[in-house]
């Protein structure tokens, strides 16, 4: 139903809920399945309300084992269901590596495409919640590796809203990871927009003299590191990946080919993460469109602390991400 | 000296005073300091290499003898 | 602690890079001593520190800094030696850690390669120059570890239209491919441009002349060379250039600077004296005390400062210190040359050929060597009337060879 009403704005939650909402409503086949997601509501609030809407055949609560009921949400997608399994923090996913990555990426591979995976996983994901070394991982860029699988990074409330449809109309396993620091922000719902693609990288503010490339979290971030640039007179142009796997990189070699300089800011860690994969491309595509080093901006290569002063300091900032780019754009 | 050594002694010397002088492109009756664009500094220097190199004294009185190469293949043959 | 600044090498500098240190952190330095290799659009100038101490925190190579930048520290002799400042690192040092706590792995500092001499060019700007037919080799860099840039490029192009427009970069056989520590032509225009511009802007010239006669000067100087090696025998230039600097010392307003809109005038003469370089390009380097050196030594100066200026290794109390300028256009010029000033200075003396010319001595037509001297003053400091006794003075001595 077209919503005529003027551009509404809502919380990055609420997006994801009325999401699941409305992918319950339009396919019988789809379900929810994780831990905490039916009576308890959902362990970051998405599914509120959802088990008294649907009821107890829609929306499952699971045991705490992920390796078995990602497994479930497997063999239900084989079989022609359309599961939304909800694993509760990326973290907890190394739990269920082997399914995702050997059964889910692989299956329709190994048995010459005789069986599909029609899977969505979300993943609560990040840090910034002094959720201390065990629960703060960015691992996005870890599944970003693996062929086989769709990664996505909604960053804005309008792919929060949108994105989880585009997924679930994809024959393939598609992983969507929500960073928890953005569940509380709010943005403005185009009414206008009623899908959206999962293939391209989008420019979230123009700009001419570096390109500031990000995703998750770190949107929010560079975007404020753009204004703050700009009172110093450097125009920042900021890329939302929005799909990390696979890579929009013509998006972004446009951009690069705009500025000739380039920051990745990325919540992993620097070393073998999505930000030097983005790297290595350009060094190897766009090379002669540099006129600057490569600059990156990730979490220090330390475990994420739990003193709210330490984890501010080891996860990307605004000042460091203003800092590169400024010593980029006027290096004396 | 011999023609060649003195050749090769004044080629040198203005190596050192006119580093992309090409010697070979000076005509025998030419004057030198027209050609390679030497000041009295650089003539003086060049004088010094030349006395240095044959152990003539060459006087003040005998530079106009030593201008051109043609002099000088004259002058240092004594 | 104090800090060894860029120093300004001449009125027009607004920048220069490292090119050379020739001290490693740690090293005990003493006033005076040469420290570094500075690259300005005069060619690579050897740099003296004046501070006594231990020097550290040495700025990296390459980078194009203004004057004033500090390049390194030196601490004085009584301090204890410091740890040596950690390396700059392009990300902001995370707030501090209590130091009981483990940290995993300790951050990654920047990898540089082993110092190659590669000039560095960004990837763009190396291939935009191929485009253009430059050499980026050439160019000096603004960007990132003072790399050469677009912009760099883009200014070069700008600047020399002359350049290649197509085809490969081949360096006619007359032009002179820019050496280690030698110039660039096309900066060293540019900056000479900058200097005789604002002259003309900022100062009122006043021109005096005089022809005096060279004759006892010169059969002095017969003599003298006749009865000595090559090595040994002065120039012209040399007694003109004593005899300039004797009447300067006597007549303090041509001798100093113009600064913040005061004469300040310098009891030494340290006498910049103007060289030509061969392929284009002027230096006017200082040769210190003119008013004191003897005949030979003032030669000696002279000899070596123009090896120098040609060959790489002036330093930067040459370029800096000149109180006044002499310029010659020697045996082969014009027979009279009226300068320009050389901002702060407030005057220029100007020398041309010596020639024979018909002399009145003694009321007979004779002739008679005879060189042409002319003065150009800061009018703010100094009036026409005392330019005047200038060039007599400077008359009177070539007049008397012996006491110059």
């Amino acid at each position: 139903m077209a919503d005529t009403t003027p551009t509404l704005r809502m919380s990055y939650r609420e997006a994801c809920r009325q999401a699941l909402r409305d992918a319950l409503m339009a396919d019988p086949r789809a379900f929810v399945m994780g831990e905490d997601v039916g009576k308890y509501g959902g362990c970051y609030a998405v599914t509120k309300g959802l088990l008294e809407e649907f009821g107890p055949q829609r929306i499952l609560d699971t045991p705490l084992a992920e390796n078995g009921f990602t497994g479930i949400g497997i063999g239900a997608a084989v079989a022609g269901l359309r599961p939304i399994v909800e694993i509760m923090t990326c973290n907890f996913s190394l739990l269920a590596l082997d399914q995702i990555m050997n059964n889910a990426a692989t299956l329709a591979h190994m048995s010459g495409g005789q069986f599909a995976v029609p899977l969505v996983i979300r993943m609560a994901t990040g840090g910034g919640r002094q959720l201390a070394a065990q629960h703060s991982h960015s691992l996005e860029g870890w599944y970003a590796h693996i062929p086989g699988l769709k990664v996505l990074a909604p960053a804005t409330v309008e792919d929060a809203r949108h994105m989880l449809a585009a997924a679930l109309a994809d024959p393939n396993p598609v992983l969507i990871f929500e960073h928890v620091v953005l569940y509380n922000t709010e943005g403005e719902l185009d009414p206008a927009v009623q899908a959206v693609d999962l293939t391209q990288a989008k420019v979230r503010r123009a700009g001419s003299d570096v390109s500031l490339v990000t995703y998750g979290n770190s949107l929010p971030k560079c975007l404020a590191a753009a204004d703050a640039l700009a009172a110093e007179q450097i125009s920042a142009e900021v890329i939302d990946l929005r799909v990390l796997r696979p890579l929009d990189m013509a998006t972004v070699i446009a951009s690069v080919v705009r500025t000739h300089r380039v920051v990745i800011v990325d919540e992993g860690w620097k070393s073998g993460s999505i930000s030097a994969e983005i790297a290595a491309r350009l060094a190897e595509d766009a090379l002669y469109e540099l006129d600057a080093p490569i600059r990156r901006v990730c979490s220090r290569e330390v475990p994420i602390p739990y003193a709210a002063q330490l984890e501010e300091a080891a996860l990307p900032s605004v000042a460091e991400i203003v800092a590169t780019a400024r010593a980029l754009v006027r290096p004396q | 000296m011999n023609a060649t050594e003195i050749h090769a002694l004044a080629a040198e010397v203005l190596a050192g005073i006119a580093p992309e002088a090409d010697l070979s492109t000076v005509r025998e009756q030419e004057d030198l300091r027209e050609a390679l664009d030497l000041d009295s500094m650089d003539f003086l220097n060049f004088v010094t290499g030349l006395s240095q190199g044959s152990g003539m004294p060459i006087p003040e009185a005998d530079y106009p003898e030593i201008y051109t190469l043609a002099g000088i293949l004259r002058y240092l043959a004594r | 602690m104090a800090d060894f600044t860029m120093p300004a090498l001449g009125a027009d500098m607004e920048t220069g890079t490292v090119v050379e240190w020739k001290v490693r952190p740690g090293d005990h330095v003493r006033s005076g001593d040469v420290i570094a290799v500075v690259e300005t659009h005069k060619g690579a100038i050897d740099v003296e520190c004046f501070l006594d101490g231990t020097i550290d925190d040495l700025v990296p190579l390459g980078q194009e800094l203004p004057v004033d930048a500090v390049l390194a520290s030196v601490r004085g002799p009584e301090s204890a030696a410091a740890p040596a400042a950690p390396a700059p690192t392009t990300s902001v040092p995370p707030a501090a850690l209590p130091s009981h706590l483990p940290v995993a792995e300790a951050p990654t500092a920047p990898m540089h390669p082993p110092t190659s001499h590669r000039r560095k060019v960004s990837p763009a700007a190396r291939h935009h120059t191929q485009a253009l037919g430059i050499d980026p080799d050439t160019l000096s860099g603004t960007g990132v570890e003072g790399a050469v840039t677009l912009a760099d490029v883009a200014r070069s192009a700008h600047a020399a239209p002359t350049a290649a427009p197509a085809g490969p970069s081949i360096t006619p056989a007359n032009t002179p491919t820019r050496p280690r520590g030698g110039f660039d032509p096309d900066q060293m225009r540019r900056a000479i441009a900058a200097a005789m511009g604002r002259s003309k802007r900022e100062i009122p010239h006043y021109y005096l002349r005089s022809t005096i006669s060279f004759a006892a000067a010169q059969s002095w100087l017969s003599a003298w060379n006749r009865t000595r090696e090559p090595a040994e025998r002065l120039l012209p230039a040399v007694l003109l250039l004593k005899a300039a600097a004797k009447a300067l010392a006597q007549f303090p307003q041509f001798n100093g600077l113009y600064v913040d809109g005061q004469f300040q005038p310098a009891p030494p003469v340290h006498l910049g004296w103007a060289i030509a370089l061969r392929g284009g390009g002027l230096v006017a380097p200082a040769i210190h005390h003119a008013q004191n050196l003897p005949l030979p030594a003032l030669m000696d100066a002279l000899r070596d400062l123009v090896q120098r200026a040609r060959a790489g290794g002036l330093r930067s109390s040459e370029l800096s210190d000149p109180t006044v300028t002499v310029t010659s256009l020697g045996d082969r010029g014009a027979d009279e040359v009226l300068g320009v000033i050389y901002p702060p200075q407030v005057a220029i003396l100007g020398f041309g050929r010596i020639v024979e010319r018909p002399w009145v001595v003694q009321g007979q037509v004779l002739p008679q060597a005879v060189v042409s001297v002319s003065l150009a003053a800061d009018h703010r400091v100094s009036d026409g009337h005392l330019g005047g006794q200038l060039l007599a003075a400077i008359d009177s001595a070539l007049q008397s060879p012996d006491t110059l």
